[in-house]
């Protein structure tokens, strides 16, 4: 079985501030027949510049979004039908850390471990013990959130996810605004998680050494469409002359050179 | 069973969240208890400016709608603006991402709402207490417990339908809730007898639960109606929540599934 399955998905939405009564603008395609499967245990990048349609993608599989045509299946089970199934194996760590942020860390991850029916005493163990993996300091554990760095605020984030083991970890921009330490930190974390926990992974990201580093294979996505698939080096020997998974993406996402759709496959 | 035990859990969460978040933000829940306070005592002293007898009385006709406006403003505010204080702190998409029935989450919104706007009222009570002579010799203190308890359940139902709009619109839905609350201000006669409403908008007042609430718990505290003849309100009361706060969550959940096929969950998009 597939850890995702994603069969023709389409996503359109209205402009941005448009009243529902005031239709004025055409609807905005987000996503234009995606296609695609990661494989259980699989770490799956997608790349794109922004506005592609990345986050949608990862929304649409975190049942924040339903999607207009298509079907999009978690390990079998239907984001439209069966969400709280699909909600029980994933988690997702979006580009902003999203805390309340007068609330400590501690306070914030308790509030967490709750909603997903923890023991409270576990979950706390459980979240110092990756607290301290990821080398947030001690005393930071106890202080609210708006106190700390965005690397630290990312890194409590990232906790927050695997305090609930999900068999599939969605990352949105996991280490974008990070400092190279932290980056780090959270890349070498991400294999940790990987190689122990053995959980599926789909990682959006703009850092291209981290797509080589991280992703078993990588989806290249423009304008709602994936223009390239496969792993980093056949991307890099395909797309970018032998020069890197950048010189790929900038070909396949830049003005030259014109590539023939034939050429890519899905 | 792990089930219930994981949904009790959830529902735990939310309410110590928001206890929490008193405690960080205690310097705001002293002001708001202080001008609560405050806020009531100025209208018991309205009944004071006319003199001659029934002053007494006139204080406490004013008092309990002073008391029961902030319990049941407190309730309706907290439950309908859960949603918005996810959404400006950035954190209902996880919220709503996590293995939890909607309706659990909003459990622990209600029960936390309870508590938090019976506290906060009962610190009104005592400033009234300590201010005012008022007479208590023929109210019916049970009675009135009574009719407040069954008046939480239809403004648990209201405030879910108030918790609908920040869902749809950050700042247009929580404008839209203010004017909500302003209405049931205007038309349930908190401060006055809703004979003195025009008479287009007396029909208005019918609607709103806090019309009946505030009657039951006057005739309770200033002419000493037993609990055996508020029953009758009391029921009617708990009937009116039988049909709002499933109809509440049902337009959540029909709210909801619009903010998921639009893309309104996420606060810019």
């Amino acid at each position: 079985m597939y850890a995702i399955e994603c069969r023709e998905v389409r996503k359109e939405f209205r402009p941005e501030g448009e009243s529902p009564w005031k239709r004025r603008g055409a609807k905005v395609r987000a996503l234009d027949g995606i296609s695609f499967t990661v494989q259980d245990g699989e770490c799956f990048g997608i790349l794109g510049p922004n506005g592609s349609g990345k986050s949608t993608l990862i929304r649409l599989i975190s049942t924040l979004l339903v999607p207009d045509e298509g079907d999009v299946l978690v390990f079998g089970h239907d984001v439209r039908s069966a969400p709280m199934q699909v909600r029980r194996l994933i988690h997702r760590v979006s580009v902003e850390a999203s805390f309340f942020k007068k609330l400590s860390a501690q306070e914030n991850l308790d509030y967490a471990s709750g909603l997903y029916g923890l023991e409270r005493g576990e979950a706390r163990a459980r979240a110092r013990e990756i607290l301290m993996r990821l080398g947030l300091p001690k005393e930071k554990v106890g202080a609210p959130l708006e106190e700390m760095s965005r690397g630290q605020q990312q890194k409590v984030a990232i906790a927050r996810a695997l305090l609930t083991s999900p068999t599939l970890l969605l990352l949105d921009e996991p280490t974008t605004g990070l400092d190279p330490r932290s980056r780090r930190d959270v890349q070498e974390f991400i294999e940790e998680v990987r190689a122990v926990h053995s959980a599926s992974i789909v990682l959006s990201t703009h850092d291209m050494q981290e797509a080589e580093r991280l992703c078993d294979r990588v989806a290249i996505i423009r304008g709602g469409r994936f223009i390239a698939l496969d792993t980093p080096a056949n991307l890099a020997v395909r797309f970018g002359n032998g020069e890197g998974l950048e010189a790929a993406f900038l070909n396949l996402t830049g003005e030259e050179p014109n590539l023939d759709e034939e050429e890519i496959d899905g | 069973m792990i089930s219930l035990r994981s949904e009790r859990r959830a529902a735990g969460a939310v309410i110590a969240r928001n206890f929490s978040l008193i405690r960080r933000y205690l310097g705001w829940e002293l002001v708001f208890a202080f001008y609560n306070a405050v806020n009531a005592l100025t209208i018991g002293l309205i009944g004071l400016a006319e003199p001659g007898p029934g002053q007494g009385l006139r204080v406490l006709y004013l008092s309990i709608g002073a008391l029961l406006w902030n319990f049941l403003s407190v309730l309706f505010f907290e439950v309908s603006n859960s949603v918005m204080w996810e959404r400006w702190e950035g954190t209902i998409e996880y919220s709503f991402m996590a293995p939890v029935r909607r309706v659990t989450y909003l459990f622990g919104v209600c029960a936390y709402a309870v508590v938090y706007g019976l506290a906060r009222t009962i610190v009104v009570l005592v400033a009234i207490a300590l201010f005012f002579r008022v007479p208590l010799a023929q109210a019916d203190l049970p009675g009135a417990l009574v009719v407040l308890a069954a008046s939480s359940v239809p403004f648990i139902g209201l405030g879910l339908f108030g918790a609908i709009m920040p869902m749809l619109s950050a700042e247009r839905g929580a404008q839209a809730t203010q004017v909500i609350q302003g209405v049931i201000l205007l038309v349930s006669g908190i401060y006055y007898p809703i004979s003195v409403l025009p008479h287009w908008l007396q029909p208005v007042s019918w609607l709103s639960p806090a019309t009946y609430t505030l009657s039951a718990v006057r005739g309770a505290v200033l002419q000493g109606q037993s609990v055996a003849s508020l029953l009758p309100t009391a029921l009617g009361l708990l009937a009116a929540g039988a049909v709002l706060v499933p109809a509440g969550l049902y337009a959540f959940a029909v709210a909801e599934r619009y903010a998921l096929r639009t893309g309104k969950l996420k606060r810019n998009g």
